[in-house]
């Protein structure tokens, strides 16, 4: 590169651009629109969600990554939205509960937990839910056991456990 | 949370660069560790340098029959390639019987090996804790010790090693390579990535500041086909280790050949059995060899009031894992 570079280099490369620590314009895209928002780089991508872009359909349980209600899937895999800051996620696809229906047609793991009654309170269904699509598009609802091992990550404290497994053992059979 | 800046690196020598050049930068990649302590005031980097764009996510197999893991690449993603689970299981299972899956979406091999302990004394920001503020004192010692560790302990810190993975390596006499800020790649053995808390917890590996784990490489093992990862626990799932055991063996004529045994959950580092193995290889492959050899290694354990049930369960557990690989093995005479 030459000296007249516009761009500040050092040795070994170009220095990084840093963005914040005040709020910075951040562009993402959920549910496949693009959504414009303001927040500063501490902000997690469950708060991007809750409390900027309005889908309060992912819940803060614990905020530490214990609990999974906050579940929601970029590019496609399932994450825990409360560990993930919200910029790393410019330029990926974040999809939410919100954005799992097509159109009026709830997805097939929706419409099981309601005709399964899989859930009392509610709380944690949205990350149950986001949860049990991704383990069946990966392949993990072979048996109980293995539902059981592959949605641990994902605490009811309603303890409707048996009703989450029979809708997953419902879309997986096609029932 | 306190405020923070975030960068976002596209190439390894300007993340490193990045980071090298401010001691209050951290590297970013999954984050399951570092967004969570940034938020309970445990670890407070000004500036994060996020790296999970860089193309460190190779999972390959060497033609010597080894593997290389790229750092970048997810736990998951690990877990489940075919050339793992076929040559080194007890990696694998080790993965697989880690955190939760969504977990594992995000974790990054070389961010599995520096995660922090999950000491609770270390994590509530408060407490007298020698790793995060050096010279304050241990409050596990006299405290609340069930999770802690009875091997490689020191008067100034008992915090048990968390990662399943890294006792699965450690097994594997893995390899860790890093690029420095000079631009230098350095190459580490495994056991000697791992530091003992000695008088200076706070120092867990021996990488200066800016240094960035770029691959593990685990080399060919033949026993580890045979291998598996034990991990008992509290409760069944989604929980760290009480005791873990990564174990390989090999019996030819009802004499082990080979042996490879790994301790989690009772070390302050992923912990290496090689009394364990010293004690078997060439002995006859039967329980009260591998009792004995169990005893050898715990016999320096330090415990206290409140863990000293680990001493007992790490033999148990010992025993039992080589149990298993002589039992499903058709070399062995049952």
């Amino acid at each position: 590169m030459s000296a007249q570079s516009p761009a500040p280099l050092t040795e070994r490369g170009q220095v990084l651009e840093e963005r914040g620590p005040g709020p910075v314009a951040v562009t993402l895209s959920v549910n496949g629109v693009e959504r414009s928002l303001e927040i500063e780089p501490r902000v997690s991508l469950l708060d991007a969600l809750r409390e900027h872009l309005d889908l309060t359909g992912a819940k803060k349980g614990c905020d530490q990554g214990t609990c999974g209600a906050c579940t929601v899937w970029v590019d496609g895999h399932r994450v825990l939205s409360c560990l993930t800051l919200a910029m790393t996620c410019e330029g990926r696809e974040v999809t939410t509960i919100e954005g799992l229906a097509e159109g009026d047609e709830l997805h097939a793991v929706q419409q099981a937990f309601i005709a399964e009654d899989a859930f009392q309170c509610g709380y944690c269904t949205p990350g149950q839910i986001m949860s049990a699509a991704a383990l069946l598009k990966e392949g993990h609802a072979g048996d109980d056991a293995e539902i059981k091992e592959w949605m641990s990550g994902n605490i009811c404290r309603c303890a409707a456990y048996p009703h989450i497994r029979a809708a997953i053992r419902a879309v997986r059979d096609g029932a | 949370m306190r405020p923070i800046t975030y960068s976002r690196a596209i190439d390894t020598a300007t993340a490193i660069a990045a980071v090298s050049a401010d001691p209050t930068s951290d590297f970013l990649a999954g984050g399951t560790t570092e967004i969570d302590l940034l938020r309970q005031n445990v670890l407070h980097p000004r500036r994060l340098v996020d790296i999970n764009d860089l193309p460190l996510t190779q999972i390959e197999a060497t033609p010597e029959g080894g593997l290389r893991i790229g750092s970048l690449a997810r736990m998951s993603e690990v877990a489940a390639a075919p050339v793992v689970r076929e040559r080194f299981p007890m990696l694998s299972q080790a993965l697989e019987l880690g955190a939760s899956a969504q977990l594992r979406h995000m974790a990054s091999m070389g961010g599995n090996l520096l995660q922090r302990v999950r000491c609770s004394y270390y994590r509530d920001a408060e407490s007298p804790c020698n790793k995060r503020e050096p010279g304050t004192g241990c409050s596990a010692i006299e405290g609340f010790s069930r999770g802690h560790a009875v091997l490689g302990t020191s008067e100034h810190c008992i915090a048990t090693h968390p990662s399943d993975a890294a006792v699965a390596l450690m097994s594997l006499d893995a390899q860790v390579h890093t690029l420095g800020p000079d631009g230098g790649e350095r190459t580490y053995a495994f056991d000697d990535f791992f530091l003992l808390p000695v008088d200076s917890p706070h120092r867990e590996h021996p990488m200066e500041h800016g240094e960035l784990i770029t691959a593990i490489e685990v080399p060919a093992a033949p026993v580890a086909r045979h291998s598996l990862y034990l991990k008992i626990r509290d409760r069944e799932s989604y929980e760290f280790a009480l005791v873990s055991v990564a174990a390989a063996l090999s019996v030819v004529d009802g004499i082990i050949a080979d042996v490879r045994v790994s301790l989690g959950g009772v070390a302050t580092k992923p912990w290496r059995a090689r009394r364990v193995e010293d004690f078997l290889i060439g002995a006859a492959a039967q329980r009260s060899n591998f009792a004995q050899a169990a005893r050898v290694e715990l016999i320096d354990a330090r415990a206290t009031s409140m863990n000293a049930f680990k001493v007992e369960l790490a033999q148990r557990a010992i025993v039992r894992a080589l149990e298993t690989l002589t039992g499903d093995g058709s070399e062995s005479p049952a």
